[in-house]
């Protein structure tokens, strides 16, 4: 049995991925990007084979994603996480014809056909605003953890309006309706909004086309995921997996290559 | 006998046009020592033939602006318009002059002379408001030839129809006014002979012109639109109506014909034909090529060749029996086209698909200019629903390096070119 890997070096969290013949996940890890991207990539690829109880030499391609995806020095080529997400979502959900990947410090919305291949694709564009970024900022103005951010927004009763655009500033308007005497769960449903507001745009800009799969390192908040049925008018795509999907596209691709490598040559 | 020849014509244009461009920029250095008249002009309507006909000296302010780009030091000149007072959203070409200027006319390819008249048109709104800054710092004479546009898409008119009389008239009535304003400027008289002399020299650039691109639709295309093409295009304007331009377009056209009839392209594997919409990113110029053509893109059109050529695309020629009711006719069809070229380039990039063999267009707006880059977007959809035909849309700068994201820039690069593969693939 030989196995492929994909590892996705986000700005935040690095992910690695291994499938099997059968393009079936049989091994998983994330931990933290940090610094040292090189080293975060070596991590999270042996944490994965540690995970599946896979030897080493038995992955036989590794494909690197993610803005660090030069940096997995030890893999055997690079895809962008914009056809990753797009191969992953696909592949988890085959009815998928629209992605949102919403992570540390970039959106995307990616317009898919049913063979996973990319017709379009927009991204935020120099600003983290509308990204996981803003979130972070939130959550240390309000001194909340991070995992607690989408549950306490999804208790708020009537949300404050987030007018900025810049992550920055958001920290200060956040800060302003406290003052007000706003209630924490209004002021973070607010936050929430005014990113899937702008993430909206995004996908608007590619065309919304039902199925929508949302991933990336945001779907684990619950409050995103509620935010962004409610602005699309239907439920999005999403599962355990979601977190991990730039890896898993990889993870194919690089499955693609050791089958095209065994194909019978002319 | 072949490698031979390849060394004298393959890269001929390339090598002559860097090598005249120095030259045109020494001598603008000498004229700003002899303190000789010059003529600040646009590219899109300089009216180069009247003016030659004056002995003026040309200067292209918007070549002098990309030049410190290309050559890294546009923060430079930004900056020193910045600090005088100039908001980071104005068109960066301006702030870079403002930059010259208030230098004392240094610039990195030479000293620009200061102008004795500002030549300008109605093609970019903000030439109009440039030309006021140079009123103000030196009291130049500033005409502005209004020439009438497009009044809707596809409504162009043209002669033999009234409303095309009435406004080639109006313009011969302005060039005209020029005339008189250049021999008051210079103490010189009007000579039609020169002006003929002149407008046959941009004859034969013109149809040149028109060659070398449609040479281009050869497989593989013998020169990239993106880089090669701006240097060709940097000839155009800077010797229009000369007979170095004249025959520096007559050998390109031997150089391209050469190239293509021995499938000589750019590339040592051209895998995709792209088509480039917009003004290239002068601040990453190199680099920029560089991260199409390491997955064997290579720019085979550009809307940037059309609208930016004064006009020389349209292979128009004038009538030399007739010279300034014709050099009416000329201004009012090409300066019209130049404006149509960023407002209604849809039909052609759709048409271009075809005839260039395109896999996918490339739209490049710029933060610093909104008149090429408004409307892209909505022009990008205009091409896909009338086409499945892969797009890319990245912004950036045509000036400011600071807002040039390279590495975004390049994963989005990345993943358009995925996707073409993947076309290539499903399409095999």
């Amino acid at each position: 049995m030989s196995y492929a890997a994909g590892v996705d070096v986000g700005s935040t969290q690095t992910k690695a991925i291994v499938v099997d013949e059968d393009l079936k996940i049989v091994g998983r890890a994330i931990i933290d990007t940090g610094a040292n991207v090189v080293t975060a990539a070596e991590k999270a690829f042996q944490a994965a084979l540690k995970n599946g109880g896979i030897p080493d030499e038995e992955v036989e391609y590794i494909v690197g994603t993610g803005y660090g995806r030069y940096k997995v020095t030890f893999g055997n080529t690079q895809v962008t996480e914009i056809s990753c997400h797009a191969r992953g979502a696909v592949r988890m959900f085959p009815g998928t014809r629209t992605v949102l990947d919403m992570g540390g410090q970039d959106t995307k919305a990616i317009r898919v056909r049913p063979n996973g291949e990319v017709v379009d694709f927009c991204m935020n564009d120099k600003c983290a605003a509308g990204t996981g970024r803003f979130l972070q900022a939130a959550a240390v103005a309000l001194e909340i953890p991070l995992p607690e951010l989408g549950p306490t927004a999804l208790r708020a009763e009537k949300a404050v309006t987030i007018s900025t655009t810049c992550t920055v500033f958001a920290e200060s308007e956040v800060l302003s309706w406290l003052g007000k005497g706003k209630k924490i769960e209004d002021i973070l449903l607010g936050v929430h909004k005014s990113i899937g507001t702008r993430s909206m745009a995004l996908l608007r800009r590619v065309g919304i086309e039902s199925e929508v799969t949302f991933t990336g390192g945001v779907t684990r908040n619950q409050g995103m995921v509620q935010v962004m049925n409610d602005l699309l008018g239907f439920p999005v795509n999403v599962s355990e997996e979601s977190h991990y999907m730039g890896a898993l596209g990889a993870a194919l691709f690089a499955m693609d290559r050791i089958l095209a490598s065994r194909a019978p040559t002319a | 006998m072949t490698d031979k020849i390849d060394g004298q014509i393959v890269g001929r244009g390339a090598a002559e046009g860097a090598r005249l461009f120095r030259e045109w920029f020494k001598n603008l250095t000498g004229a700003a020592e002899r303190g000789e008249h010059t003529a600040y002009v646009f590219v899109m309507g300089s009216i180069a033939e009247i003016l030659r006909v004056f002995d003026f000296n040309l200067v292209f302010p918007e070549i002098n602006s990309l030049q410190t780009a290309v050559r890294r030091v546009a923060h430079e000149y930004l900056n020193v318009a910045e600090d005088y007072g100039y908001s980071p959203d104005i068109c960066g070409y301006v702030k870079a002059d403002v930059g010259v200027q208030l230098r004392g006319g240094e610039h990195p390819m030479g000293k620009i002379p200061k102008p004795t008249l500002a030549l300008l048109t109605n093609a970019c709104n903000t030439y109009l408001k440039w030309g006021e800054i140079w009123e103000r710092l030196y009291n130049t004479r500033v005409l502005t030839v209004d020439v009438p546009g497009s009044r809707n898409a596809r409504g162009q008119t043209w002669a033999g129809d009234p409303d095309f009389e009435h406004d080639r008239q109006y313009v011969e009535y302005q060039l005209r006014e020029l005339i008189t304003a250049c021999e008051q400027i210079t103490g010189k008289k009007f000579d039609v002979d020169r002006l003929r002399e002149a407008m046959r020299h941009t004859n034969a650039m013109s149809v040149a012109w028109r060659r070398v691109l449609e040479l281009n639709k050869s497989k593989p295309a013998p020169f990239n639109a993106l880089n090669e093409g701006t240097i060709y295009l940097g000839v155009a304007n800077a010797l229009r109506g000369s007979p170095e331009g004249a025959k520096y377009f007559q050998d390109l056209v031997q150089e391209m014909e050469y190239k293509s009839a021995h499938h000589i392209g750019t590339l040592s594997e051209e895998k995709y034909r792209l088509t480039f919409v917009g003004v290239p990113c002068y601040p990453i110029f190199r680099r920029f090529y560089e991260l199409f053509s390491e997955w064997g893109g290579a720019f085979v059109a550009s809307t940037y060749l059309e609208f930016a050529a004064g006009g020389l695309n349209l292979g128009y020629e004038y009538a030399l029996n007739r010279p300034l009711e014709s050099l009416a006719e000329g201004i009012l069809i090409t300066v019209r086209h130049a404006m149509d070229a960023m407002f209604f380039q849809n039909d052609w990039l759709v048409e271009g698909i075809d005839q260039y063999h395109v896999d996918g267009i490339v739209y490049h707006p710029i933060k610093s200019c909104r008149t090429v880059s408004t409307g892209l977007a909505d022009n990008r959809r205009a091409v896909m629903a009338a086409r499945d035909v892969a797009t890319l849309f990245i912004e950036s700068d045509m000036m400011d390096k600071r807002v040039v994201s390279e590495a975004q820039m390049k994963n989005r690069i990345d993943a358009f070119f995925e996707g073409l593969a993947t076309r290539k693939l499903h399409a095999a």
